[in-house]
């Protein structure tokens, strides 16, 4: 591990210039909120969760916005900056001339966008809190819980961004992402899917982070949560473990 | 230069007692059907400065990278400091500093920040990265744009960064894969002086190069590589004396076809190659050898002198040109 550490200080030391590439992944789920959560909300009304209790429409939405930011957070990194040190920019080939290997390097880049989804989830914790959206003292646990659908999106984004030939395949990615944000029960319940399609929103995992960050700001907490944790940490490890492989298959020819 | 004594060993038969620090026995890679190299048998010593010279695609790079632990072998051994790439190559990688034909350098970082970092890749303490990122500023005279990004900076200030950078973990093997390519002449004679003061402290150079002057001026020893293979191996001087002649005499002519005046300049010396505009007498005495043809009647536009150089030696094993 200690070397996946040094990768990670090496994002840490580019960062302090870049400050500004950090802030605007952090809004967009921001920008929601405010937008769906309060502006739509005010004509939607309450909503009613499947364990009885009754939630304002933003209090609803506000989870399913901090999952996003999770994502988002990871997403940026594993992705285009990603293709950025692996094709153009030579990082990774100059990292393994030295004694770091291709797993350092997946799990280092794993770390560093975990630690900036990290950073965003508290961000936004903190602003939900700020207006009233948080209900229970579960939500203590909102963050870590984030850190589970980082890790699913670092891996899945470093493991896709592995077979990108260049910055037009990424309009591949964003069009599985929007989808993703926008049908993951995150602006309203799995309920109003039809029976037979719901399979196919749990086959997403930004719906399962949802789930959980749901039942912990919201206080509706069952063991049926662990299930979904332990959806996202196969998935993560999947993809994690294919990420490493295509990266040694990338750069040690 | 080399070791004049050097120069009376049979090529390939090296002195003895000396520690071998790369070997490579029927050395291979393959990128699908293709050959890259095509099974080299190679060995490096402590201290000495080992050369690959070949024209581009000889497959320097691909060897190049099979020794430096970030390229599998395909077939045959490789050892390094006695060890395997295979099992131990974050352990070897540790010992080297590599100097990739491609620059590799950090362009999101400051110089400075790219040597410290680097220096953390290789899990030096902070403190430590940064006192030698001070020192090697000053060794590759780059002290007064410490503070820069690397992209603004001139092809041969990039080279010593790349190479102050492979320097940071104190290697003690060093590969340099066409150190000097692209860079003009001021430039390149800078970094020859910089490797010039790497090999007196006693670091073993390993570089490949496409220039014959390259090679004359840093190798004690070198391999002539081509398609794959090793066509010759020795010191600059018995490659010499063993593939050429001590004088070449160049003639040139301003006509297409120089066939005819090869045929009569024949018998003059050892040998002729004809080349686009002029002709190469392979001689041991160019001024007698000048009177000759001048005798037979030849009336070349200009001739010249000169020594045999690597480039001679490429030429008569090859039959090409070592740049085309
Ligand atoms: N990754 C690769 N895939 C396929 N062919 C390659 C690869 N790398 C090098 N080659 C081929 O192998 C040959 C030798 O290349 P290289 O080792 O770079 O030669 P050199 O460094 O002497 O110019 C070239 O023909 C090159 O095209
Ligand atoms: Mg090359």
């Amino acid at each position: 591990m200690s070397l996946a550490a040094v990768v990670v200080e090496r994002n840490v030391v580019t960062y302090r210039r870049q400050w500004i590439a950090f802030l605007t992944g952090f809004l967009e789920p921001v920008f929601y909120l405010f937008s769906l959560g309060l502006g739509l909300g005010a004509l939607i009304g309450d909503i009613t969760l499947p364990g009885g209790q009754v939630v304002s429409y933003p209090q609803y939405v506000a989870p399913a916005m901090l999952a996003m930011a999770a994502m988002n957070g990871a997403v940026f990194d594993a992705t285009y900056n990603m293709f950025f040190k692996l094709k153009h920019a030579h990082t990774f080939d100059a990292m393994l001339a030295t004694p770091i290997g291709p797993r350092d390097i997946a799990l280092g880049e794993m770390a560093w966008s975990l630690v900036r989804s990290g950073i965003y989830v508290t961000g936004f914790l903190l602003i939900s809190l700020a207006m009233g959206l948080v209900r229970s003292w579960w939500a203590l646990l909102a963050v870590p819980a984030a850190t589970l659908i980082g890790f699913v999106f670092s891996g899945l984004g470093m493991a896709a961004t592995s077979w990108v030939r260049n910055y037009v395949d990424f309009d591949y990615i964003q069009m599985a992402l929007v989808p993703l944000t926008l049908l993951s029960a995150t602006f309203f319940p799995i309920e109003a899917y039809p029976a037979q399609v719901r399979w196919l929103v749990e086959l997403s995992p930004l719906y399962h982070g949802v789930v959980i960050e749901r039942g912990l700001m919201l206080g509706d907490v069952g063991p049926g949560l662990l299930v979904h944790a332990a959806v996202l940490v196969v998935v993560g490890s999947i993809a994690l473990w294919v990420a490493r492989r295509r990266l040694a298959h990338l750069l040690l020819k | 230069m080399s070791n004049p004594a050097s120069t009376t060993h049979t090529p390939g038969v090296l002195p003895t007692g000396t520690e071998v620090l790369i070997e490579a026995v029927g050395l291979r890679k393959t990128f699908g059907d293709f050959v890259a190299v095509d099974g080299i048998d190679v060995q490096v010593h402590r201290g000495e400065a080992f050369g690959f010279l070949g024209p581009n695609g000889a497959g320097k790079s691909s060897t190049m990278r099979m020794i430096g632990c970030v390229s599998p072998v395909s077939g045959g051994s490789l050892r390094i400091l006695g060890m395997d790439p295979a099992l131990d190559g974050a352990r070897i990688r540790a010992r080297l500093g590599v100097v990739p034909q491609q620059d590799s350098l950090d362009g999101e970082l400051t110089v400075r920040d790219n040597l410290y970092v680097y220096g953390r890749y290789f899990g030096i303490p902070r403190a430590e990265c940064r006192r030698m990122a001070t020192e090697l500023l000053e060794f590759a005279n780059l002290t007064d744009r410490a503070d820069s990004l690397v992209d603004p900076l001139s092809g041969g200030m990039k080279r010593r960064l790349t190479i102050a950078r492979a320097l940071i973990n104190s290697p003690e093997i060093l590969l340099l894969d066409e150190p000097t390519t692209g860079l003009d002449p001021q430039a390149r004679h800078v970094l020859w002086d910089r490797l010039f003061r790497l090999k007196r402290s006693g670091v073993t150079l390993v570089l490949t190069t496409h220039y014959m002057d390259e090679a004359e001026q840093l190798c004690d020893r070198l391999v002539v590589m081509d398609k794959g293979r090793i066509a010759a191996e020795g010191s600059p001087r018995s490659l010499i004396e063993q593939w050429s002649t001590r004088e070449v005499l160049e003639l040139r002519f301003d006509e297409d076809d120089l066939s005819p005046h090869a045929r009569r300049v024949e018998g003059i010396g050892e040998r002729v190659e004809v080349l686009p505009d002029r002709l190469l007498l392979y001689v041991d005495d160019g001024e007698a050898a000048g009177r000759a043809v001048h005798e037979r009647g030849v009336r070349p536009l200009s001739s010249l002198v000169r020594r045999s150089t690597l480039e001679d030696v490429f030429l008569r094993l090859t039959g090409r040109s070592l740049v085309d």
